[in-house]
C-alpha cells in the first residue's frame, strides 16, 4: 500500500546524520543508541505493518534526564522526534520517518511505587499494560484498561492514544484512569501534572496529554489507578441468530439499568478464526455472538446473569453458554482478545476502529458488509458493542497491490460511514497516520485549526511526531 | 452592565466577534449560582448562556444526554430520573456554600467541572463529559468530542474546556454520558472515630471489592455530638444486604456500623456534597486535594496553626474541605505550606473579594506549565475576552 503520504525527508538532516548521532553518543550510555542498519530495523514500523520508514537514529533512554536531554537536543537540532512505547499502534502512531529521532521507552519499565491504601501504583513509560496487573494482583487489585496487546503495549503508549480495551464499558478507558504524569517538555524541561490526588488546578493538562499521540512531549512516568477486583468475573456466551437481534440485546440491557464490565460482540466469520485460533467452545452454528462479563460474588453473578439471559430470550438468543471454571472463563476472552492475531493467521488484515452510537448498530453492520463485499473483500466484526466500539477486519491478500487498495478504500468507507451516523473515525486506537487525511470528515478547518493551535503551544515547529494526525497540508502553528 | 443574551449559536458568535476589535471583557455566565468560585472576574460586560436552552438529544439505550448550556441542571436531572438515569459524578450545588440564588445550568457544570461524593469512584464531570461545541475567543464555532463514549479523535479540548472556568470559551452545547440509578441506596455509618482512625476504616472499604460509591468522614465538630464515618452504597437490593454485611465483617476492628436508608442519610450526603456544614458562616472555604491517606495529616498541621480551622473529608479523605478565618490570606500560606510535603493542591473556594483577588485561588503551577497555561489561553481566546483572570492573573 502506498495511499497515504510521508513528508519529504529533510535533506539537511540527513546529510548532518553523523554529526546528530555524535551528538546524541555525548547524551546516552553507547548501549541507549541506536545505529546499524540491523539494529534500527525493528523500529521502521509498528503494527501498521503496511508501511515503514527507517528511522535516523533510535534512542532508547533509561531515565526522565536522559530523555530530556535527548529532546533538548533534537530541538536545538531542528531534528523531528518519534516518540515509541512498544511499537503495538494500529493506527501507524509510531512508524518513524527517516529524518527523525525515536526515542523509545521500553528500558524505562520499573514499577516505582505501589500505594495500596491510596489505590495509585507509580510506573516508568515503558512498563507494560499487563506488569501493572501483574505487580498488583496478589493483593487482588488491577489496572483497569486492557487493550488487547496489553501483554507487549507500555503505559506510555496507552497514554499516548488513551488506549481503552474491553471493559471500559464500566471501568473508562486511560484517561479515566491516569492521575498523574511526569512529562519531558520538547525544550528538555521537565514537568510534574496531577499526581495521586485528584482534579488538578488550572486547564486539564492531564487530559489534554491522554490521547495526544505523542505531539506534546514524552511521558516517562505515570500515576495510575488500581483498583479492587471483584470478588468474581463469569463471561457468559450468548448466540443469536442475527446481528440485529444480538444489538438489540444490548441495548436493552443497557436499557434495563444492567452495565456488565463488557459486552462483546462477535459476526460468524469473527467466531470461526478466533475458535479455530483458540478452542474457545464458541457456539458455531449463531450469526452473531454476545461475550457478557459480569462481576461480583456468585449470587450477585447469578442474579444479574438471570436479567440479562431473560433479556437475551426476549431478542431471540439461541445459545447461553457460561463458564464453568476459571479456565474456560480464560479460554473465552483468550479467543477475543486474539481475534487479531488469529485473524492474521488466516490473511492479512487492516483493523478499522471507528465509534457509533449504538443505536445504529444494525444499520451499520448491514452497510459495512455492502460496502466491503462491494470492493469483493470479505470482513470479520469484533467490537465492544457495549460502547459502540467497532473492529471490522477487512482480509485481503497484501502482496496483491490492487487488492490492498481496496482493502484501505474499504477502510475508510466504514469510517465515513462511522462519522455519518454520528460516531468518531476512532475509539481507541488512535489517528496516527492511518486517519490522518480522514479527519477533515469529522472536524471543519476550525475545529482543526484550534487543536493545532493547541498543539503549537507544546511544539511550534512540529518537531514531534510530526506526521501524525493531522493532515500534512494546511498545518497552523501558533 | 451590558448583559448578552444570545438564542443561537451564531448569535453567539457574533457577539463575540463585536467585542473582539474593542477588546472589552466578557464574564460568561450560566445561572450565576457560582460566580463566586475563581478570582473576582473583572469584565464589563456579560455574555449570558440563559437564551441557550433545552435537552438535544437523549438517547437512555446508548446512556447519551446532549443539552443547550444554558439548560437548567435541574431539568437534565429531571429528565434522566424519568427513566431511571442520573448524571455520573452527582455534582455539588454552591447556592447553600455561596448563599447564591438561581437555577444551576448543565453548562457551568461542564464549565467548571463541578463533581460529589461519587467522583472518587465514578469519576469527576470531565470524566462523563464526552462532547463540546463552543464559541471561542475569535468568534468561531468549535466542536470536540461527540456523542460517543469512546473517541480518541485528535486532540481532546473537550477535557481543556471542563475546568477552564470560562476562560477559553462560551460553551453553547454539551453531551454527557449517564449512568442507570441505583436500584437501592444505603449508607453504613461509624461513632466516634478520629480523623485517622476514620479515613483509615475508609480506605480499606475503598480497597475492598464492595464498591463505596462515596466515602466520608465528619469530625465532631461538625457532625455535631460524635464524629461520623460513612460510606454509601449503591446496586442493587440484594447486593446491598450482602455488601452491607460483608464490609461490617471486614471493618469490624471498627465498631459495629448502622445501616442507613432513606431521606435522613441522603440529606447528609447532600450536607457532604454541598459543604452545607459552612453555609452561612463568614469563614473562608478552601477544598483541598490530595493523597486520601494524607488528608487527616494535612488537616492536623494546619489546625496546630489555626486552630479555629474546622474541617471534614470526603472522597475517602483526598478532598479535605476547610474553613478558616476569612482575613489576611485567608491561611493560603499555611495551608499549602502544609501541602508541600504531602502532594496535592488547594482551592480558595469561598472568600470574600479583596482576599480572592489578593491570593492564588488556584494552586500556583510550575513555570513552564504556567507557560503552556498562557499559551494555551491564547491560542483560544487571543484577544484575551473570556474571564480576564478568572482562573490565574493575567490568564
Amino acid at each position: 500500500m502506498s495511499a497515504i503520504a510521508f513528508p519529504v525527508p529533510d535533506a539537511g538532516i540527513l546529510a548532518r546524520r553523523e554529526s546528530i548521532i555524535a551528538g546524541l553518543a555525548r547524551l546516552v550510555p553507547p548501549q541507549a543508541l541506536i545505529t546499524s542498519d540491523d539494529e534500527r530495523r525493528p523500529y521502521e514500523t509498528d503494527a501498521l505493518t503496511a508501511y515503514r520508514r527507517m528511522p535516523l537514529a533510535v534512542v532508547l533512554p533509561s531515565t526522565t534526564q536522559e530523555v530530556a536531554a535527548v529532546l533538548r537536543y533534537c530541538r536545538d537540532e531542528g531534528v523531528p522526534v518519534v516518540p515509541r512505547g512498544s511499537g503495538t499502534s494500529l493506527a501507524g502512531g509510531a512508524i518513524p520517518q527517516e529524518d527523525a529521532v525515536v526515542i523509545g521507552v521500553s528500558k524505562m519499565n520499573r514499577i516505582l511505587e505501589i500505594d495500596y491504601a491510596n489505590r495509585v501504583a507509580r510506573v516508568e513509560a515503558g512498563v507494560t499494560n499487563l506488569a501493572v496487573t501483574g505487580a498488583v494482583s496478589a493483593e487482588g487489585f488491577f489496572y483497569a484498561p486492557d487493550p488487547s496487546s496489553q501483554l507487549a503495549c507500555s503505559i506510555g503508549g496507552n497514554i499516548g492514544m488513551n488506549s481503552g480495551g474491553a471493559h471500559c464499558l464500566k471501568y473508562g478507558v486511560t484517561t479515566n484512569n491516569v492521575l498523574g504524569v511526569t512529562m519531558v517538555m520538547l525544550d528538555g524541561s521537565i514537568v510534574e501534572i496531577g499526581g495521586a490526588h485528584l482534579d488538578s488546578p488550572g486547564y486539564d493538562l492531564l487530559g489534554l496529554i491522554n490521547g495526544s499521540e505523542g505531539q506534546l512531549g514524552i511521558v516517562t512516568e505515570a500515576t495510575v489507578r488500581i483498583l479492587r477486583a471483584a470478588e468474581g468475573a463469569r463471561p457468559v456466551l450468548f448466540g443469536f441468530p442475527t446481528s440485529e437481534q444480538a444489538g438489540s440485546a444490548v441495548a436493552a440491557i443497557i436499557g434495563a439499568g444492567i452495565i456488565p464490565v463488557a459486552m462483546e460482540f462477535m459476526d460468524k466469520p469473527a467466531i470461526e478464526i478466533c475458535e479455530a485460533f483458540a478452542k474457545a467452545g464458541y457456539p458455531m452454528d449463531v450469526e452473531a455472538l454476545l461475550i457478557i462479563e459480569v462481576e461480583g460474588s456468585d449470587d450477585e453473578m447469578d442474579a444479574q446473569l438471570a436479567l440479562i439471559v431473560a433479556i437475551a430470550r426476549e431478542h431471540g438468543v439461541s445459545t447461553v453458554k457460561e463458564s464453568k471454571s476459571a479456565m474456560e472463563a480464560a479460554a473465552i476472552w483468550k479467543g477475543r482478545k486474539s481475534a487479531f492475531g488469529a485473524t492474521g493467521r488466516i490473511a492479512d488484515y487492516i483493523c478499522m476502529d471507528g465509534t457509533i452510537p449504538t443505536g445504529q448498530l444494525p444499520y451499520v453492520l448491514r452497510r459495512m458488509d455492502e460496502i466491503v463485499k462491494g470492493y469483493g473483500l470479505r470482513v470479520a466484526n469484533v467490537f465492544h458493542a457495549g460502547d459502540g466500539n467497532l473492529h471490522p477486519l477487512i482480509l485481503y491478500n497484501c502482496n496483491d497491490p490492487v487488492e490492498a487498495q481496496k482493502a484501505e478504500d474499504a477502510g475508510m468507507d466504514i469510517l465515513k460511514l462511522c462519522v455519518e451516523v454520528g460516531g468518531c473515525l476512532t475509539g481507541e486506537h488512535g489517528v496516527g497516520i492511518e486517519k490522518r487525511d480522514l479527519m477533515t470528515f469529522q472536524f471543519n478547518p476550525e475545529d482543526l485549526a484550534q487543536q493545532m493551535r493547541v498543539r503549537a503551544v507544546f511544539d511550534e515547529r512540529w518537531l514531534l511526531n510530526p506526521a501524525k494526525v493531522f493532515p500534512l497540508e494546511g498545518r497552523v502553528a501558533a | 452592565m451590558i448583559i448578552h443574551t444570545p438564542t443561537t449559536e451564531a448569535q453567539a458568535c457574533a457577539v463575540v466577534k463585536s467585542v473582539v476589535d474593542s477588546a472589552v471583557p466578557l464574564t460568561l455566565r450560566g445561572g450565576g449560582t457560582r460566580s463566586a468560585l475563581g478570582r473576582p472576574a473583572q469584565a464589563a460586560s456579560t455574555l449570558s448562556s440563559a437564551g441557550l436552552t433545552g435537552i438535544t438529544l437523549y438517547e437512555p439505550a446508548e446512556m447519551v444526554i446532549a443539552a443547550r448550556a444554558g439548560t437548567p441542571l435541574a431539568l437534565v436531572q429531571e429528565t434522566l430520573a424519568e427513566r431511571s438515569q442520573m448524571l455520573p459524578f452527582e455534582p455539588m450545588d454552591h447556592r447553600a456554600l455561596y448563599g447564591s440564588e438561581g437555577e444551576p445550568t448543565i453548562g457551568a457544570v461542564a464549565a467548571c467541572n463541578i463533581s460529589g461524593p461519587r467522583r472518587i469512584n465514578a469519576g469527576a464531570a470531565r470524566d462523563s463529559l464526552i462532547g463540546v461545541r463552543l464559541v471561542n475567543g475569535r468568534g468561531e464555532m468549535i466542536k470536540s468530542g461527540g456523542r460517543v463514549m469512546k473517541n480518541v479523535t485528535g486532540l481532546d479540548l473537550v477535557k481543556l474546556l471542563s475546568g477552564s472556568h470560562g476562560t477559553l470559551g462560551f460553551l453553547t452545547e454539551v453531551t454527557f454520558r449517564v449512568l442507570p440509578r441505583p436500584e437501592r441506596i444505603a449508607t453504613l455509618q461509624w461513632r466516634g472515630l478520629s480523623d485517622e482512625v476514620g479515613v483509615a476504616l475508609l480506605a480499606k472499604a475503598l480497597g475492598s471489592p464492595f464498591e463505596p460509591m462515596a466515602a466520608a468522614h465528619l469530625p465532631a465538630r461538625i457532625a455535631g455530638e460524635e464524629a461520623l464515618t460513612l460510606l454509601r452504597l449503591e446496586n442493587f437490593s440484594d447486593s446491598i444486604d450482602y455488601r452491607a454485611a460483608e464490609l461490617a465483617l471486614l471493618l469490624g476492628d471498627y465498631g459495629t456500623p448502622d445501616l442507613l436508608e432513606g431521606t435522613a442519610p441522603a440529606e447528609l450526603w447532600v450536607d457532604i456534597r454541598d459543604a452545607t456544614f459552612f453555609a452561612g458562616s463568614d469563614e473562608a472555604v478552601w477544598r483541598l486535594s490530595l493523597a486520601p491517606t494524607s488528608g487527616p495529616e494535612a488537616a492536623a498541621a494546619i489546625t496546630q496553626m489555626i486552630p479555629a480551622a474546622r474541617c471534614f473529608y470526603d472522597w475517602g479523605g483526598g478532598l479535605v474541605w476547610l474553613a478558616v478565618p476569612a482575613y489576611g490570606d485567608a491561611a493560603a500560606a499555611v495551608i499549602r505550606t502544609a501541602l508541600k510535603p504531602l502532594g496535592g493542591h488547594a482551592t480558595l473556594v469561598r472568600a470574600p473579594d479583596a482576599i480572592r483577588a489578593g491570593v492564588d485561588v488556584f494552586q500556583p503551577l510550575a513555570e513552564p506549565l504556567m507557560r503552556v497555561t498562557a499559551g494555551i489561553k491564547q491560542s483560544f481566546d487571543p484577544a484575551g475576552i473570556f474571564e480576564p483572570g478568572r482562573i490565574y492573573a493575567g490568564i
